[in-house]
């Protein structure tokens, strides 16, 4: 087992460096580099530009320098806390960066909550009661949750709203409350601005865990240990319950990672669309202006989450299955 | 009376003969068919994928044909038709039953609010014509005609609406079909080329390589996909053409999406290689070609093929969201993702909800992928049950 945990940790160090390499191309991803798209736009917006200022922007991130060095001073500086400067903000990447994490992190665990709480009941039922009514119906509406992207079903139940209340539900708190300081009423505002989001990034994680745990299930349940049992006389819940189940969790838990993606992918998207103060909008709005520190930090962060939570996911799973952890 | 009871009862065990027969014939015919036959037999009991492969085809006929089935050219403006909403056909004329027709719509304004508002001409009703003559057009840019499925002689027919600026949001839609549905295609065709390859070198030959390969896969599938893929569509330039963009955001598409179809073959390989008949296989002396692509590879082409299946929706979900943040295809090109683009905010949609009518052809599209996915997977395993 301490054998297993150690070569997973020793994994997770060249995943990150590639991770860094991968946010650092995305940095260098536009034709032009950051000062040059800083210069023009301040041109545009008639402002004086300071040669200064530009040749110590450009001392500071090496440009100029070959790319290794470039990437080097980057990685540098963010070994040391500073990830750079946003353009668009005019603020430290930083700053904005944990002004915004919290609610995203709130957010995704809220659409976690949701997407295990309603997927494994859901899946399990689904397989247990095979080609039911239930079984089609519950398919079905799995199907249209994973079919509707993200951002319709958000403008569709943002506009439901508007139609049925005449209230843009948009936004993390009512206007009333915006400023507020916190009190009862403001926490539960911001849980009925929270739930619609929630269950939109919920949608597409939880019908991905119903089809995994109904195929495992299946899958399982067709295996000759249990026909075995069931002709030892087992009963039908403690036959599903002792071994299949225990088995069929494995992939869900392994799914943890793919599951976060889902959840980080859609919280970007729907709080674009909905408005709310996380990393979302933030990354669109860092990519349409190129301010790419922003946007490649962004990346960075977001990636290192997920891949945190792959790791717990990998641990977790040599936890609950001795194969895994002697095995490989 | 006695005649006829024995007419009815020899009848009866002649069927119960030919049943015999029938099921003697089936089983036979199921011992000698060969695996592909049994798929096809399978695929064709899952009724819900073949309608869904009907969907599919029905879907792609359109973009191949869609100079043709879109009765408008795709581009034209007519500022007659802004907001337009969309027109019904209509089959009942003065409550007597009659060819589909439709009413023209005229554009006028709101005596009270001066708001523009279409209202029917109900005096000039237009029959929906089959094979009717309109804009002229090339098909494949070779073709030149000016017949389409169908269209009407006064004003135009738009079964979907108009856009902002009075193009035909129903031909917009047929011509989005193109993008939308070849890349799909073209990005999982690439992700699997990328994904059998390195996905079985690491599950077959395990030690380094598969060290290595599965660093990159878990790198990749780390990173959150459409920060990814945004992040990378800002990288093209401004003044690439349709083309140009467009295989760019596949290959983007499929350098992201090749890592779950490698790790699924890895996976695959890895249990395939503890079992019996790969051993014995082995053993008899098989090259390590024919051990993986006669032995171990045929058995496992329903998973292929059903994770296949299923990548493509997502590819199609993938190009849809980035264009519509106009980070993916931009306009002038034309693709659902570019057409949804135009109702970003819903009070957009609660104005001209059929804005949002694109979107139910992908929601179908998806659908349909993932049905015939699941078919294809229950059908490719033959033997099973």
């Amino acid at each position: 087992m301490q054998g297993y945990i150690i070569r997973r940790l020793l994994y997770f160090i060249p995943t990150l460096i590639l991770i860094s390499i991968d946010s650092f191309a995305v940095i260098q991803a536009p034709p032009r580099d950051f000062v040059t798209t800083l210069v023009v736009q301040m041109e545009a917006r008639g402002d004086q530009v300071d040669e200064d200022l530009i040749n110590a922007l450009r001392a500071r991130y090496g440009l100029g320098k070959p790319l290794w060095q470039q990437y080097l001073i980057w990685i540098g500086n963010i070994l040391i806390g500073d990830l750079g400067v946003s353009m668009a903000y005019n603020q430290p990447v930083s700053r904005i960066i944990m002004d915004r994490l919290p609610w995203s992190l709130l957010f995704s665990f809220s659409a976690f909550l949701i997407v295990y709480a309603i997927g494994f009941p859901i899946g399990f039922l689904s397989a247990v009661r095979q080609y039911s009514i239930a079984d089609y119906f519950l398919t079905f509406v799995g199907f249209i949750g994973l079919a509707i992207p993200n951002f319709m079903l958000a403008l569709i139940l943002l506009w439901g709203h508007f139609e049925a209340t005449g209230q843009a539900l948009v936004g993390i708190f009512s206007v009333e409350y915006a400023v507020a300081p916190w009190s009862f009423g403001k926490f539960l505002d911001l849980l009925y601005h929270l739930w619609i989001p929630a269950l939109i990034v919920g949608t597409a994680g939880t019908t991905g865990l119903i089809r995994i745990v109904r195929a495992n299930l299946l899958d399982e349940r067709k295996k000759p240990y249990v026909t075995a049992a069931r002709a030892k006389g087992v009963s039908e819940t403690r036959l599903i319950l002792n071994y299949p189940v225990r088995l069929a969790i494995n992939p869900v838990i392994s799914n943890i990672g793919y599951v976060l993606l889902a959840l980080i992918s859609g919280e970007v998207i729907t709080s674009i669309v909905i408005g709310l103060p996380t990393i979302g909008p933030v990354l669109l709005r860092a990519l349409q202006t190129e301010d790419m520190y922003l946007a490649g930090s962004i990346v960075l962060i977001l990636s290192v989450l997920t891949l945190v939570g792959t790791l717990v996911s990998n641990l977790l799973l040599a936890v609950i299955d001795p194969r895994i952890r002697h095995g490989v | 009376m006695n005649d006829r009871e024995r007419v009815s009862v020899g009848s009866q065990s002649q069927t119960e003969d030919n049943l015999l027969h029938e099921t003697q014939a089936d089983s036979s015919a199921f011992s000698r068919a060969s695996q592909w036959q049994l798929i096809r037999w399978r695929f064709l009991k899952h009724r819900v994928a073949v309608i869904a492969l009907g969907v599919l085809a029905l879907l792609y006929l359109c973009a191949l044909f869609a100079e043709f089935v879109a009765p408008y050219d795709p581009r034209s403006i007519d500022s007659k038709y802004t907001h337009a909403p969309p027109q019904r056909i209509r089959i009942l004329y003065n409550g007597q039953l009659s060819l589909p027709y439709v009413f023209p719509v005229v554009k006028g304004r709101d005596p009270q609010t001066l708001a523009t508002q279409y209202t029917e001409n109900t005096n000039a009703p237009s029959r929906l014509r089959l094979f009717a003559r309109g804009d002229s057009y090339r098909l494949w840019g070779m073709l030149e005609s000016d017949i389409h499925l169908f269209g009407v002689k006064n004003g135009r027919f738009m079964p979907f609406g108009g856009d902002a600026a009075g193009r035909d949001i129903f031909s917009r839609t047929i011509f989005g079909a193109r993008l939308s549905l070849t890349i799909g295609l073209l990005g999982v065709f690439l992700a699997l080329l990328l994904g059998i390859l390195l996905g079985g070198i690491s599950g077959y030959f395990g030690r380094t390589p598969d060290v290595l390969i599965q660093r990159l896969i878990e790198t990749l599938r780390s990173i959150p996909t459409l920060p990814l893929w945004l992040a990378l569509s800002v990288a093209l330039p401004d003044h690439w053409s349709i083309p140009q963009r467009f295989i760019a955001i596949t290959v983007v598409l499929s350098i992201v999406g090749w890592a779950d179809l490698a790790r699924e073959v890895r996976g695959k390989f890895m249990a395939l290689r503890e079992e019996g008949f790969v051993r014995a296989a082995e053993l008899g002396g098989a090259s390590t070609r024919r051990l993986i692509f006669s032995h171990m590879l045929p058995s496992f082409y329903s998973h292929i093929i059903a994770a296949t299946t299923l990548s493509v929706p997502v590819m199609i979900l993938g190009e849809t969201t980035s264009s519509f943040l106009s980070l993916g295809l931009q306009a002038p090109a034309i693709s659902w993702g570019v057409l949804l683009s135009d109702a970003q905010h819903f009070r957009v949609i609660s104005q001209t909800p059929w804005f949002m009518i694109p979107g139910l052809f992908v929601v179908v599209t998806v659908l349909a992928f993932n049905f015939l996915g699941d078919g294809l997977r229950d059908a490719a395993d033959p033997y099973a049950n």
